[in-house]
């Protein structure tokens, strides 16, 4: 019984700086990194290789102690030249100069239909794609251990200057399938396809099997999966739902046909300081500077993997992350401003409508910068965050009992059902310069982890 | 724009950790982010870009949208005054006079309430808040025209301390801050903000045959212990100087009260600032004036007194009703803060307050009292919302 949702709340950031719907050449990034810290959850992360090490695409890099099935694979043949470390030696880069040819390890395809799942949960974890699986609550990627209540992929990306998750992904159709045909192994319940409802649906998701397909129609957080769950079939305590994106499912779909682990994929080069936009095809952990030097507009600029809601702040040098799908170069904010609080214009982004901000009535795209416009406070201002949160949760409340460590408030509020991303517009809107997504986190871990 | 900027430069050393005023570096920082909106920019990790509104311009357009208030409050004082000692003078000699009673009592509240706040801000060490800018003109806007400064400071030291900063400052405040600076000089000090003397101005003049300076409260109630009805006893009050009780001179505000809070008109152009700019709740503005309505209505229904017997539609333009629902009780730090609580909390904000007024001979005015009242039970209210948004979800898992 496929649903059909729309959701009247949230708000949609129609920033300047949109990737056209074209692919643009750029040299082949030399340099490749696997960031630990892009997994949410991993506690003792273990590498295999040492520097110096020559590796395929497929061979195993690293794997978190705590759940030592899930392989962490390197995503391009080359040699390993740096193991990065932080503060207290925590691991925070593993660097691979890539081959000018790519080598894949053989890992095997896998014949969907004579597999058992218990054996298909081991293929999956030992070819690296099981990180795409994430665990709901929680947000953190899955264990192999559990059996999910149901499955939910979400088709689009409602958060600003997003990529087009039909353009990235046509001609992906047979691994997208594939991909699919193993979830569905992999619950006894559903696998939810949840499309965008306020345009045409593209083939590749129209056209899938063994799947409902939910509609979901409105502004941002319409995207976010957090959302669609809430609304098709939400997370009581003691429940686990998983969630992957389509990327994943895709190349979920490459490791079953072809028995590789290939983990080239197209990203979206957005933002308003970039010369060149458009989509361009690239390998998981890219160094980004192929993309950005040389292609900015001006000097002051901060680069971002992942989109500006949720994404994370790295050099010119930096790597893009696991799960982003788009490199975002915004203006640095980092100037006063006479009177900011008080001068009255219609270029300067809100929600609200606040005296002087009249941002309303130009419905034109808007370049905005990392200024926070204002200083943290208390919380003072009420009713806004419910305005761009869709779901029947209390934000406020949940996050005055994460503040207060109030395990019980936190777990009958409904900390289960969100991960960062479905705060980050509350974060974005808030008068009070709060850090939502990071609260959120810390809440998540007092529950996890006591 | 560039010397300012060095100037705040220049002296920044001495504010900075081992300067000699390191103590006070929250006052420079409260200083400095007035005149430039500061240089932060978003974390590394989560929301990239923040929206362009902050505090400072969500308190100024409370600000912005009590002016309407202040400006006719100012008018109103002045002309009450002339009408009282039965002088014609120019509208200009009337905004003068009111200017002169109204300055002193904002400027006292102000500079006694920033300064209580930055004395806090320095020995707490936390930043200076913009929440002042909000209490200091309500406090203004509700003291009767010629109130003693001394007893402004008081009242506004008491509420700033004892109202706010003792729960933590800003956005942790249980009570309404102006209101509670009226509640204080309303107990400690009855004769300078009640009964009939204080609301107009009269100096060493006497007043001409015939005036009184009662309120309409005043009026009607004691329509209600005399037998009178309360609408003849409206019209008939200073009406050989054309300055009765009607409907109309209500609306607008001709009569005699504490500062801004006498035109209805002038409250509900600040609703319409305020709702249409977001910033307080239309639930509250609409529920607080619905309530009154019906608990006038339902007056009617036993009818006991005259009092109780007047029209419902007059409750709404008579003393601080309108003020008071559009500016005190949609403060959201005080108010109840979910949708639903919204709804129920200036529902009994307008309830209660023609039950004051009605029933209670010791207090006229209601909406000081019910503002109060209702604060302290926000959080109740809410508890029984969020109760059931926790019960829906707790259902929901056992299905």
């Amino acid at each position: 019984m496929s649903k059909n949702v729309k959701l009247r709340k949230g708000f949609d950031i129609n920033l300047a700086g949109k990737a056209a719907k074209e692919m643009v050449d750029f040299e082949p990034a030399q340099t490749f990194a696997i960031k630990p810290t892009d997994f949410v959850g991993m506690q003792r992360p273990k590498v295999l290789v040492n520097e110096g090490d020559t590796v395929k695409a497929g061979t195993p890099i690293l794997f978190d102690k705590a759940m030592d099935q899930v392989q962490y694979l390197s995503p391009v043949s080359g040699e390993v030249i740096e193991i990065k470390r932080g503060e207290k030696r925590k691991l925070l880069e593993i660097k691979i100069l890539a081959d000018k040819e790519i080598s894949y390890e053989d890992l095997g395809k896998i014949d969907l239909k004579a597999i058992d799942r218990a054996t298909l949960v081991e293929k999956l974890a030992a070819g690296g794609v099981w990180p795409h699986i994430i665990q709901r609550p929680f947000g953190v990627v899955a264990n192999p251990a559990d059996e999910p209540k149901a499955i939910f992929i979400s088709a689009f990306d409602s958060n600003p200057l997003a990529p087009d998750m039909g353009f990235v992904l046509q001609g992906e159709e047979g691994y997208f399938q594939a991909g699919l045909n193993a979830l569905t192994k992999l619950t006894s319940g559903k696998v939810h396809l949840n499309v965008n409802g306020g345009e045409k649906v593209p083939a590749i998701f129209e056209n899938a099997q063994g799947v409902q397909i939910n509609r979901f129609s409105g502004a941002h957080p319409a995207g976010n999966v957090g959302v669609q769950i809430h609304h098709l079939d939400p997370i009581n305590k003691g429940e686990i739902a998983w969630t992957v994106s389509p990327f994943g499912v895709v190349q979920m779909g490459k490791l079953i046909l072809e028995g590789k682990y290939d983990a080239s994929k197209t990203i979206a080069l957005s933002g308003s300081e970039l010369t060149t936009r458009g989509y361009v095809k690239t390998i998981s952990g890219a160094s980004v500077s192929t993309f950005v030097k040389g292609n900015l507009q001006s000097g002051n600029i901060r680069v971002i993997s992942g989109n500006v809601l949720t994404g994370e702040k790295i050099s010119m040098e930096g790597y893009l992350g696991f799960y982003h799908n788009q490199i975002t170069v915004i203006p640095e904010g980092d100037y006063e401003e006479f009177l900011g609080w008080l001068m009255p214009s219609t270029k300067k982004l809100s929600f609200h409508k606040a005296i002087g901000m009249l941002s309303f009535l130009n419905k034109g795209e808007f370049k905005v910068d990392t200024n926070t416009h204002g200083e943290e406070r208390p919380f003072v201002v009420s009713g806004v965050f419910e305005k761009v949160l869709p779901m029947d949760i209390l934000p406020t409340y949940l996050f005055k009992a994460i503040i207060a460590e109030d395990f019980d408030e936190m777990e009958e509020l409904g900390l289960y059902e969100i991960i960062e991303e479905d705060v980050a517009l509350c974060e974005f809107v808030d008068p009070s310069k709060n850090d939502l997504q990071q609260l959120v986190r810390s809440g998540i871990e007092l529950l996890m982890y006591s | 724009m560039k010397a300012l900027q060095n100037l705040f430069d220049s002296i920044k050393p001495n504010f900075e950790k081992g300067g000699k005023w390191e103590k006070f570096h929250t006052l420079y920082e409260g200083h400095r982010t007035i005149a430039f909106a500061p240089d932060l920019t978003t974390k590394s990790k989560g929301a990239q870009i923040k929206d362009a509104t902050d505090l400072k311009r969500v308190m100024i357009t409370v600000v912005i949208a009590m002016v309407p208030a202040l400006i006719f409050g100012i008018l109103n004082i002045g002309h009450q005054h002339f009408l009282a000692v039965g002088e014609e003078v120019t509208w200009i000699d009337k905004a003068l006079f009111g200017l002169w009673s109204v300055l002193p009592i904002l400027i006292v509240s102000y500079a006694v309430g920033l300064g209580t706040e930055f004395t806090f801000c320095v020995i707490r060490n936390h930043p200076v808040s913009e929440g002042f800018l909000v209490t200091g003109m309500l406090i203004a806007l509700v003291m009767p025209p010629h109130i003693p400064l001394w007893q402004v400071a008081l009242a506004t030291i008491f509420a700033v301390v004892i109202g706010k900063e003792v729960f933590g400052g800003t956005g942790m405040n249980i009570l309404n801050v102006a209101m509670t600076a009226r509640a204080f000089l309303y107990f400690a000090y009855p004769a300078q903000i009640s009964g009939d003397q204080v609301w107009t101005y009269l100096g060493d003049q006497t007043p001409v045959d015939g005036f009184s300076g009662a309120t309409a409260l005043a009026v009607a109630y004691n329509a209600g212990v005399e037998g009178v009805p309360a609408s003849q006893a409206l019209a008939e009050h200073n009406a050989s100087l054309g300055a009765d009780f009607s409907f109309m001179n209500m609306f607008m505000g001709w009569i005699p009260g504490s500062i801004g809070e006498t035109s209805t008109l002038m409250a509900l152009i600040g609703a319409v600032i305020l709702i249409y700019t977001g910033v307080a709740s239309w639930k509250i503005i609409v529920s607080g004036f619905g309530g009154a309505y019906l608990m006038g209505v339902v007056m009617n229904l036993f009818a006991a007194n005259e009092f109780m017997a007047m029209a419902p539609h007059l409750h709404l333009v008579m003393g601080g009703l309108a003020f008071g629902v559009v500016f005190m009780a949609t403060d959201p730090v005080s108010a109840a803060q979910t949708e639903t609580g919204k709804w129920i909390y200036g529902f009994l904000i307008g309830a209660l307050t023609i039950i004051i007024r009605v029933t209670n001979p010791a207090y006229p005015e209601g909406i000081m009292l019910a503002v109060l009242l209702m604060n302290v039970f926000a959080p109740l209210i809410d508890y029984y919302v969020v109760k059931a948004n926790k019960t829906r979800r707790l259902q929901r898992a056992t299905v």
